[in-house]
C-alpha cells in the first residue's frame, strides 16, 4: 500500500501539515474580526457592546495573529517542505508531530479560554505586573514545549536524513527550516525562563513578587527572534519557491545559507532595542545592542540583491533586452509570484522603519505610538502575511490533491490586492499618527477634547477613521482568503500540483561546508548572546528594586 | 564563497550606510549627550508614597528657568495632574509608578519614557513654545488606560 501522493509528499505528512493550516486560517478569520472591531471603534466609528471590552479583543487578536497564526503556519509549511526535500517522515517522527500538535493546541486552547473569560486581558506582551489568571501562563508554556517537540520532529528528521546521505549538500530548504528552529529554541529560553522562573509561581502565589524589569528584559530576548521566526519561512518561500515560480534559478545558494545564518547569530542579542525608553538599563548596553541590531540589517540587504537578481536573470533568460526589460517578464497574473513580491517592497519602506526604531535616542519619537504598529502591521501584516498568503495558493493544493484554478488565481490576485491596499492604508496612517504622537493600544478617547488629541481624528490620511477604513478592507480581504482556502482545500478539481523548489543557478559556485556546522554557529550565536546581555541582566538582579505584587488593572 | 561584483558594490553601499547612521546616533549620544532615558535609581513600588521625592510630588524651581517635576504615575492617572510654567523653561521631569507599568509621554515632544515599577526614570524639556501640552500614558495600563493623562500649561 503506497501513501506517497501525486506530489511527492507522503498523504500522512501532508495530513499533518494541512491540520496546523486549517487551525491557522481559523485564527486569521477570529483574529481578523477583532482587528476590524477595534480599528472600528479607535476611529470613533461604533461602540463596543458591554459584555466586550478593548482590550479584551485587542488581547484575542495580538494573541490569534501573531503568534497562533503565523506558528501554525509555519509549522504546517516547514512540515510539508521536509516531507517533500529529505522524504518521508518515520511513523516516530510523524507521532512527535501529532504530540507536538496536540500540546500546542492545548495550549492555545487554554489561554484563549482566559481571555475568553476576561482572565487575561494582559495583551499578548502580558507585562508584569498586571497578573492574568495562572492558566493563562500555563496555556503560554504549553504552546512552548508543544513547538519545542514539532522543532525536534523536524531535527530528528534532518538528522536521520544527514546519517544516511553522508557528504550530500542538505538541500537549501531543509538547511533553512533547521536554521529557523535552532532560532527558535534559542529564542525560548527567554519566554520560558520567565514564563516558568517567574509568572507562574508568581500567579499561583508561590512567591508574592516578581522582578519586574527582569521580566521584561527576558521577553524581549525572545521578542525580536519572534520576528524573525516569522519572517525566515517567508525568506524560505522567497529563496526556494519563487524562483522556480518566475521560470528562473536561484541566484546564489552558499549567499542564501550565509543569510540565514547571520540571520541565527544577530537576531537574538538585540532585545534592548524594545527597551530603549526604559530605566534601569545602562545606555552603554542600550547602543551596544543597538550596533547589533544593525548587523541583522545585513542577511536582508544580502536577500534584496539576491531576489532582484534572481527576477532580473529569469527576465533576460525569456529574452529581455534594456535596463528594465526583465521586469515585463515577471508573471504578474501568477497570485504565486504577485503576493510575495508585494510582500517584499513592503519590506523596503517597513524595513528602513525598523531602522529608525532601532536608532537609539531618535526612538523617543515613535516608542509606543501607533508608528509601532504600523511598523509591524508592514512587517508581519504584509511581508510576511501576504507572502504566507502566496504559498497557501499552492500548498493547499499539494497537501490536498488540488489545483488552483485559473478562476480561483484571479479571485487571489482580488484578495491580493484588497491586502495590499487596506494594508497601505491602514499601516500609512499609523505611521503618521504616531509621528504626531498617537498611543498605540488604546481604546477610543479625546483625552478631554484637548487639541492634540481631537486632530488625530480629523486629518485627511493622518486620521484613525482612515485607520478603521483601512481596516475594514483587511478584514473583506481575510473573508476572501477563508473562502480562497476552503475552495483549495474540499471543493478545486483534483489534480497534480508540483511544490515548486527551484534550482541552482549553474555558475553560482560551490557551497562551503562550513555554513552548515550549527555546533559552530550555535556558540557563536551563544557568545554574542552572554557577550550582550551578562552584565545588564546581572546587575538586574543583583541590583533589583523590591518587586511588584500582583495587580488586576482590568 | 562567491560574491558578485555587483553584490559586493551593493554590500559596501548598505553596510557603509549602517556604519554611517550608527556615528550619527554614537557621536549624538556619547559626545553631545543625548541618550534615551535610562536613569538606574531605584524605589520601592509599595512605599512610593512615603519615599522622598516621592512624598511630595509638584514643581520645584531649582534656578531661574529650570524646574523639576516630580511625578507620581498609577492607574489611571499622574500626580499631579496638572503643572503651570512661564514659556522658556527647562523642566527635568522625574517620574515612577506606584502600580503596574506606565509611560509618561508628552505628544510634539520628545518625551516619552517608560514608567515601569521599581525605577524612577527622567527626561528634559524645554518648553519654548506656549500652550497646554498633553501628557499621555502610552503603554496599555488596564481598563482606564485611555483616561490616563495630565496637562502641562505652558503660560507667556
Amino acid at each position: 500500500m503506497s501513501f506517497v501522493t501525486n506530489n511527492g509528499i507522503d498523504q500522512r505528512d501532508g495530513k499533518l501539515g494541512m491540520t496546523f493550516l486549517y487551525v491557522a486560517f481559523a485564527a486569521l478569520i477570529v483574529g481578523a474580526s477583532c482587528g476590524v472591531l477595534q480599528g472600528l471603534v479607535r476611529g470613533g466609528l461604533i461602540e463596543l457592546p458591554g459584555f466586550l471590552d478593548y482590550y479584551q479583543i485587542l488581547t484575542v487578536h495580538g494573541v490569534l495573529l501573531a503568534l497562533v497564526f503565523t506558528t501554525y503556519f509555519i509549522f504546517g509549511f516547514l512540515f510539508a517542505g521536509m516531507s517533500k526535500m529529505l522524504g518521508k517522515m518515520t511513523s516516530g517522527e510523524r507521532t512527535s508531530g501529532w504530540i507536538g500538535f496536540t500540546i500546542l493546541t492545548i495550549g492555545t486552547v487554554l489561554t484563549a479560554i482566559m481571555i475568553l473569560l476576561n482572565d487575561g486581558s494582559v495583551l499578548y506582551t502580558f507585562y508584569a505586573p498586571m497578573q492574568a489568571s495562572p492558566w493563562f501562563y500555563i496555556g503560554l508554556a504549553l504552546f512552548m514545549i508543544g513547538t519545542w517537540i514539532c522543532g525536534a520532529a523536524m531535527l530528528t528528521h534532518y538528522f536521520r536524513w544527514k546519517k544516511t546521505n553522508k557528504g550530500q549538500l542538505t538541500p537549501l530548504f531543509s538547511f533553512m527550516t533547521v536554521g529557523t528552529i535552532l532560532l527558535w529554541y534559542v529564542a525560548s529560553i527567554g519566554i520560558s525562563a520567565t514564563v516558568i522562573l517567574q509568572f507562574i509561581p508568581w500567579s499561583f502565589g508561590l512567591v508574592d513578587k516578581i522582578n519586574v524589569l527582569l521580566s521584561r528584559t527576558l521577553f524581549w530576548y525572545f521578542g525580536h527572534p519572534l520576528v524573525y521566526f516569522w519572517l525566515l519561512p517567508a525568506y524560505m518561500a522567497w529563496y526556494v519557491v519563487i524562483p522556480k515560480i518566475i521560470g528562473g534559478k536561484l541566484f546564489s545558494d552558499s549567499l542564501a545559507r550565509l543569510s540565514f545564518i547571520l540571520f541565527l547569530l544577530f537576531s537574538i542579542p538585540v532585545g534592548f532595542h524594545h527597551q530603549l525608553m526604559e530605566s534601569g538599563i545602562p545606555e552603554f548596553w542600550k547602543y551596544l545592542q543597538v550596533v547589533l541590531t544593525f548587523a541583522v540589517i545585513v542577511p536582508s540587504l544580502l536577500t534584496a540583491f539576491s531576489m532582484f537578481a534572481t527576477f532580473e536573470s529569469a527576465g533576460r533568460a525569456q529574452g529581455a533586452t534594456g535596463l528594465f526589460g526583465w521586469f515585463k517578464k515577471l508573471p504578474w497574473h501568477d497570485v504565486r509570484f504577485l503576493a510575495p513580491f508585494i510582500g517584499m517592497i513592503y519590506f523596503i519602506p517597513a524595513g528602513t522603519g525598523g531602522i529608525i526604531n532601532a536608532s537609539h535616542q531618535m526612538n523617543a519619537v515613535v516608542h509606543n505610538t501607533l508608528w509601532v504598529v504600523g511598523h509591524f502591521h508592514a512587517t508581519v501584516g504584509a511581508t510576511v502575511a501576504l507572502t504566507f498568503f502566496g504559498i497557501t495558493y499552492w500548498l493547499i493544493p499539494v497537501l490536498r490533491g488540488r489545483q488552483l484554478t485559473p478562476k480561483m488565481n484571479k479571485l487571489g490576485v482580488i484578495q491580493t490586492i484588497l491586502w495590499s491596499v487596506g494594508m497601505f492604508i491602514m499601516s500609512g496612517a499609523m505611521h503618521i499618527l504616531g509621528l504626531f504622537g498617537a498611543p498605540r493600544r488604546t481604546a477610543y478617547t479625546t483625552y478631554q477634547d484637548h487639541p492634540t488629541a481631537l486632530e488625530w481624528l480629523e486629518g485627511v490620511f493622518s486620521s484613525q477613521v482612515t485607520m478603521a477604513i483601512g481596516g475594514t478592507i483587511l478584514f473583506v480581504a481575510a473573508l476572501l482568503m477563508i473562502y480562497n482556502v476552503i475552495h483549495l482545500a474540499f471543493l478545486a478539481p483534483k489534480a497534480q500540483t508540483e511544490f515548486p523548489i527551484s534550482e541552482v543557478a549553474e555558475d553560482a559556485g560551490q557551497t562551503p561546508r562550513i555554513l552548515e556546522n550549527w555546533k559552530l554557529w550555535i556558540g557563536i550565536a551563544f557568545a554574542l548572546i552572554l557577550f550582550a546581555y551578562t552584565i545588564p541582566l546581572w546587575d538586574m538582579i543583583q541590583n533589583a528594586p523590591p518587586g511588584s505584587p500582583p495587580i488586576r488593572t482590568w | 564563497m562567491h560574491l558578485h561584483r555587483y553584490e559586493k558594490y551593493w554590500l559596501i553601499f548598505g553596510v557603509g550606510t549602517l556604519i554611517i547612521f550608527l556615528s550619527v546616533i554614537g557621536v549624538s549620544a556619547f559626545a553631545m549627550g543625548n541618550h534615551p532615558p535610562s536613569h538606574t535609581e531605584t524605589i520601592d513600588p509599595q512605599n512610593v508614597d512615603e519615599t522622598p521625592p516621592f512624598d511630595n510630588p509638584g514643581l520645584e524651581q531649582i534656578d531661574e528657568h529650570t524646574y523639576v517635576a516630580t511625578i507620581k504615575a498609577m492607574t489611571f492617572g499622574y500626580q499631579p495632574n496638572e503643572i503651570e510654567i512661564p514659556v522658556g523653561s527647562t523642566v527635568i521631569f522625574q517620574v515612577t509608578s506606584q502600580d503596574v507599568v506606565h509611560s509618561f509621554t508628552i505628544p510634539g515632544t520628545n518625551v516619552n519614557m517608560m514608567v515601569t515599577p521599581g525605577h524612577i526614570n527622567k527626561a528634559e524639556h524645554t518648553f519654548t513654545e506656549p500652550g497646554s501640552y498633553l501628557v499621555l500614558c502610552n503603554e496599555y495600563c488596564g481598563t482606564g488606560h485611555h483616561y490616563m493623562q495630565m496637562t502641562i500649561e505652558v503660560i507667556e
